[in-house]
Parts: structure tokens; C-alpha cells; sequence
């Protein structure tokens, strides 16, 4: 590197950007943080005017996520035993007792068996179809790609008409199955066009030495290319988790009750006079946070996963 | 040093390492491909089939034992005429001018500021980017509470900064604010997604370019316009392009935020559809509707790729 260069910014102008970016920065996760201590703040902290920034945390908001609760008259109210554990005592505090827990669980875990199950899926198909799109000469390839990836740009709700037509035909409507399926079927395009990009850059070279040393075609993409592209194959799996994990059109439109995945289910979250806006936080708060988590992990292959491969860095 | 895998392909001649034992490649090719394929005929275009079909009736999907009659062309041609249709495009291409607008805007002025390599900007790209990666469901949701007239953060922050009392006017409700407030929800999510493409545009220009413009004494205000801009011109463009078909087809994010409302100030061509598919049950009719959102959003995109790849080409 020479001492001086045209190129690299003065160091006042580092300072400026530096300072307008943080400045963006603080007001862009403003609503994020707003978000998560809103799921810390007892019912009456969250709706005070002006609203509050420091206030005594709660675990309200938790405690409601996962119960439902009632209020019991007045007198009887009084002669309950006194409580027996904290989330109790928690629910005593608001004038209520705890009729059972909520659906959150259930809703939780199915986004986690249809995410999972269509991530899986979609890898597992996408990988052996962008193996081939990348290897070998498959009769109108540009044709079928090209049909892989059209097949994003129509609305979900368009889809959705004859969806859910022929899944109440076939009896997958509200099953983890159907949406496993339509997950997948909308995630391949992702997973065989991303694939495809990191199987491309793995040497030919390295397939066709273990072809010399008597593996079979199958052989060798299974022990040379699959573990090359095991980086590749794991940011593709996260990017069509989050999708699926997301997803919200598809399931409000085509599960009601077995199936039905958290996104749905968390608008849906009322208190006393509207939404139970701690427990919707908390709800948002569980649910948002693993995908902030693996945005960071993925933060170098980001660009690549947004843009269908298209831009590289 | 290359290893010796490496070393003994390349010592070896190609239609050597062609001739294998096992299943013929073109068979693994059709083995690989065929399911992914069959996946998508039985999900994506069967179901596509199926709507233009649907499009031609007046079938009811609440009501499947009336008979279906077919009626032509009278499903598009009572759309095409529609005003109330034409009003939800017209909502629709607001939405999707000004989210184009700012997203673009804000996200290549950070995207040139991050660009300043400053220290810490890896970690602040990471933060700033975090909003797009979330449940739009759920956000969206949520931003309903920010925007509430008393309590919400939005009206404090504006009071604080402005003045204006925070209980006189309200984001979602009545006074013309909720189609802006769509906007600002959609471009604090998804400004980062340009701001990511637009900074892979800055950073593929060499420096090399700059040192020559340099040398030739061209002014800063001169490199940006005939350097910076121009080369980032095609990442910009296919941001772009991304956007607009997300924000065509935008749902989810803005039905949890207004539902369409107030009145139908917000109701965006995909919220209109879902009324009509999903609440009036009329298939037939919102099957030609799809298909004609389909068919406007597929013309627009090629015409556009072909504009981006006449600016790839210069």
C-alpha cells in the first residue's frame, strides 16, 4: 500500500459517514428495541403516555404468552389459596387466575416441524437439482431455470385460489404435510439457484479424480462435492428456514387450527380491551430472535441469498 | 501447493474422467432434476392451469355443489372496467413509486457512507440490515402500536420534535396519513436490501478508475456522476427490480398494519384479491383477477430486464 491514496476517504469524511450511518442506525432498531422491552413491561407501563423508557421490568408480558387466563367474582377472588408459584402470583397481580396455557406453544412448535421439515426438503431436492444444472447437460437448462425461478413472481394469494381447492380435494388443508410441501415447492427456486451458484465453484477437477480412482458418479458427489459445499448447502438451509419461518400469506389463507404456524397466531393475541400488546411483544420477541441470530451468522453470504445468486461481492 | 487430488486431475485427460462405472450421467441428470421439476408442475403450474381455468366461470369455492357455468371473457371484462379496481392499482403503484423512491434514495446514500470504510461499519451493516430479515407478519403488527394516536412511540417522537401534539392526528387512521404510513413501514424494513446490493456495486469499481480520473484532474462531483453512478447503475437497477415484484405482490405486512383501511385508503391490489377470494368467495371472478396481477407483474418485470441488460451491456 503507498502512504497516500486518491482513493481511500480523508479521515473527517470517515467521521462524518461513520456518524450519519450510527445515526441511522439507532432509529432504524428503535422499533427492534421497542419490540423487546415492550414484552418487559407490565400491561399498564406499556400503554403509559409519554411513553416509558425506563420502567420496572415484568414478566407479564411472558406469563400471558403462554396462559390463558380468567377473572373469578370478586369474593372468590379472596378466598383462593394463596399462590403457588411465581407465574401465578404474576396472574393474581392483574385480578386474574390462570385457566390454562395458551396456544402459543403449539404454534411455536409447528413453525418449527413446517420450517425444519420444508428446509430439509427443499435442500435435499434442490441440492440434487442444482447438481445437475451444474455438472451435466440437461436438455433446455436455461428454459428450466429460468422456469424455477418465474415461478416466484406470481402473489401468493393467486396460488393460493387453486391451493387451496386441491388440498381440500386431497385432505392436506391444515395438515403439517401440505404446508411442508408448499413450503418446499416455494423455497426449491431459492435453494436450486443458490445451490447451483456454490456448486459451480467447486472445482470440477476434484469429482473427476475420485471417478479416476473408481467411485461412482453417485459416490463422488456424495463424498467429494456435498461435504465442498457443506458452507454453501448451510446458507441456502437458513435462508429458506427464515422463509418459511416468515411466511405469512399461505398460512393465515390455508391453516386454521393443527397447522397453524406463529405468524398468524400472534396478531391474534388479545387482552382485556385489545391486543395484550407485553404478551405480543413477548410472543414477537421469542419468535424474531432466532432469526436475528442466524442473520448474523449468515451476514457473509447475505448479498447472495437475497438476490437469488445474482450478485456475488 | 496444490494437493494431490487436485494434482491427479489435472495429470489426468478429461474424456478419461468422463468414462465411469455406475448409472450414465445423462440418467443421474434426469434422476436429480425430475423431482424438483414434478414439485413445482404439481404446486406451481398446475395450480396456474387450474386458475386460468377457474378465471373462465363463475365457480364459488364456498359453494361447490352449484353448478359452474362458464362465462368467458365476462370475469376480465367486468375487472377491466371496474373503477374501484382501477383505484387499487392506482393505490398499488403509489405504494410502489414511493417505497422505490426512498428505498433507493436512502439505501445508495448509506450504502456510500458505509462505503467510507470507516471502523465499526461491518458491525453497523450487520445491525441495519437486521429489519428485513424479519416476519413482515409480525412487524407489521407490532408497528400498529407504534403508530396508536396516544401512546404509540411514533406521535412522542414527532410531538417531541415537531411540537404537533401527539393525540391530533393519527398514522392508520382518518386525515390521508395511512398510505404514507405503509410506506414508512416498508422502507424501514426493506432499505437495507438496496443498501446490501448497492454496496457490492461500489465495491466491485476498482480503484484504479478513481486514480486515473485523478490523474486527469477530474473534480469529485465530476467521478461521482460519470464513475460511481453509472457503475452502479445495473446493481441498483436489479435492486430495483426485486422490490417492485415484492412490493407488487406486498400482503402480508401492510394487511396486519391497516387491513386495507382506513376506508380503502390502503387497499392494495393483493388485499383487494384476498377479500375477494377469501371473504366474497367469488373464485372465478378473483382467479381472472390473479391472472391479470400476474400477467401485468411478469409483462412489467421482462420488459424492465431487458432496459437492465441494455445497461449491463454499455
Amino acid at each position: 500500500m503507498s502512504a497516500y491514496s486518491v482513493t481511500e476517504p480523508t479521515g473527517r469524511s470517515k467521521l462524518v459517514a461513520g456518524l450519519l450511518v450510527t445515526l441511522y442506525a439507532v432509529i432504524t432498531l428503535m422499533p427492534l428495541l421497542w419490540i423487546i422491552s415492550t414484552g418487559f413491561k407490565s400491561g399498564p407501563d406499556s400503554i403509559s403516555y409519554p411513553p416509558k423508557i425506563v420502567f420496572e421490568p415484568s414478566l407479564e408480558g411472558y406469563v400471558n404468552l403462554f396462559t390463558t387466563r380468567t377473572r373469578v367474582a370478586a369474593e372468590e377472588f379472596q378466598n383462593l389459596p394463596p399462590p403457588d408459584t411465581w407465574y401465578d402470583e404474576i396472574v393474581r397481580d392483574q385480578g386474574m387466575v390462570i385457566a390454562g396455557p395458551s396456544r402459543f406453544g403449539e404454534r411455536f412448535l409447528n413453525s418449527v416441524i413446517i420450517g425444519f421439515g420444508s428446509t430439509f426438503l427443499s435442500i435435499f431436492l434442490g441440492t440434487l437439482a442444482a447438481y445437475a444444472f451444474s455438472r451435466f447437460k440437461v436438455p433446455l437448462k436455461d428454459d428450466l431455470l429460468f422456469f424455477i425461478l418465474s415461478t416466484r413472481m406470481m402473489p401468493p394469494i393467486a396460488v393460493a385460489i387453486p391451493i387451496f381447492l386441491m388440498y381440500r380435494e386431497l385432505g392436506l388443508s391444515d395438515t403439517h404435510l401440505g404446508m411442508i410441501l408448499l413450503y418446499t415447492a416455494v423455497n426449491i427456486s431459492l435453494a436450486v439457484w443458490l445451490l447451483k451458484g456454490f456448486i459451480d465453484e467447486i472445482p470440477r477437477e476434484y469429482e473427476e479424480a475420485a471417478l479416476i480412482d473408481g467411485y461412482t458418479r453417485f459416490q463422488a458427489f456424495r463424498k467429494v462435492v456435498l461435504p465442498q459445499a457443506a458452507t454453501g448447502i448451510a446458507s441456502t438451509a437458513i435462508f429458506c428456514l427464515i422463509f418459511a419461518w416468515n411466511e405469512y400469506a399461505f398460512a393465515v389463507l390455508l391453516t386454521s387450527g393443527t397447522a397453524q404456524t406463529a405468524p398468524p397466531f400472534i396478531p391474534t393475541i388479545i387482552g382485556v380491551g385489545g391486543q395484550d400488546w407485553p404478551a405480543v411483544a413477548a410472543g414477537a420477541t421469542i419468535f424474531l430472535l432466532p432469526v436475528m441470530i442466524f442473520t448474523i451468522l449468515l451476514r457473509k453470504h447475505l448479498l447472495r441469498g437475497i438476490t437469488f445468486g445474482a450478485v456475488r461481492k | 501447493m496444490t494437493d494431490p487430488i487436485t494434482a491427479a486431475a489435472r495429470a489426468t485427460p478429461a474424456p478419461v474422467a468422463r468414462r465411469i462405472r455406475g448409472l450414465s450421467d445423462r440418467a443421474i441428470a434426469w434422476l436429480f432434476v425430475a423431482p424438483t421439476i414434478f414439485l413445482l408442475l404439481a404446486i406451481n403450474i398446475f395450480p396456474l392451469i387450474w386458475t386460468i381455468r377457474l378465471s373462465f366461470t363463475n365457480y364459488a369455492a364456498n359453494r361447490p355443489n352449484r353448478e359452474v357455468e362458464w362465462v368467458g371473457l365476462r370475469n376480465y371484462e367486468r375487472i377491466l372496467t371496474d373503477d374501484g379496481i382501477w383505484a387499487n392499482m392506482q393505490t398499488t403503484a403509489h405504494f410502489l413509486l414511493w417505497t422505490l423512491f426512498f428505498q433507493v434514495v436512502i439505501g445508495f446514500t448509506l450504502a456510500w457512507l458505509i462505503n467510507r470504510k470507516f471502523k465499526g461499519n461491518d458491525l453497523l451493516t450487520t445491525l441495519i440490515v437486521l429489519p428485513m430479515m424479519l416476519s413482515p407478519a409480525v412487524v407489521g403488527n407490532f408497528w400498529t402500536f407504534l403508530y396508536q394516536p396516544q401512546i404509540g412511540l411514533v406521535n412522542y417522537v414527532v410531538e417531541l420534535v415537531s411540537g404537533i401534539p401527539a393525540s391530533s392526528f393519527s398514522m392508520l387512521g382518518p386525515g390521508g396519513y395511512a398510505p404514507w404510513s405503509i410506506i414508512i413501514v416498508d422502507t424501514w424494513m426493506w432499505t437495507p436490501f438496496v443498501m446490501l446490493i448497492c454496496l457490492a456495486g461500489l465495491r466491485s469499481i476498482p480503484d484504479y478508475i478513481y486514480e486515473a480520473a485523478e490523474i486527469d484532474r477530474a473534480s469529485k462531483w465530476r467521478q461521482f456522476w460519470t464513475i460511481t453512478v453509472p457503475m452502479v447503475l445495473p446493481f441498483l437497477m436489479l435492486a430495483v427490480l426485486f422490490r417492485g415484484i415484492e412490493n407488487f405482490k406486498m400482503f402480508d405486512m401492510v394487511v396486519l398494519l391497516t387491513g386495507g383501511g382506513p376506508g380503502n385508503e390502503t387497499l392494495l391490489a393483493s388485499i383487494d384479491l384476498k377479500r375477494e377470494a377469501f371473504e366474497k368467495w367469488r373464485t372465478g371472478y378473483s382467479s381472472a383477477y390473479a391472472i391479470i396481477l400476474f400477467v401485468t407483474v411478469f409483462g412489467l418485470a421482462s420488459i424492465y430486464v431487458k432496459a437492465l441488460n441494455k445497461v449491463k451491456e454499455r
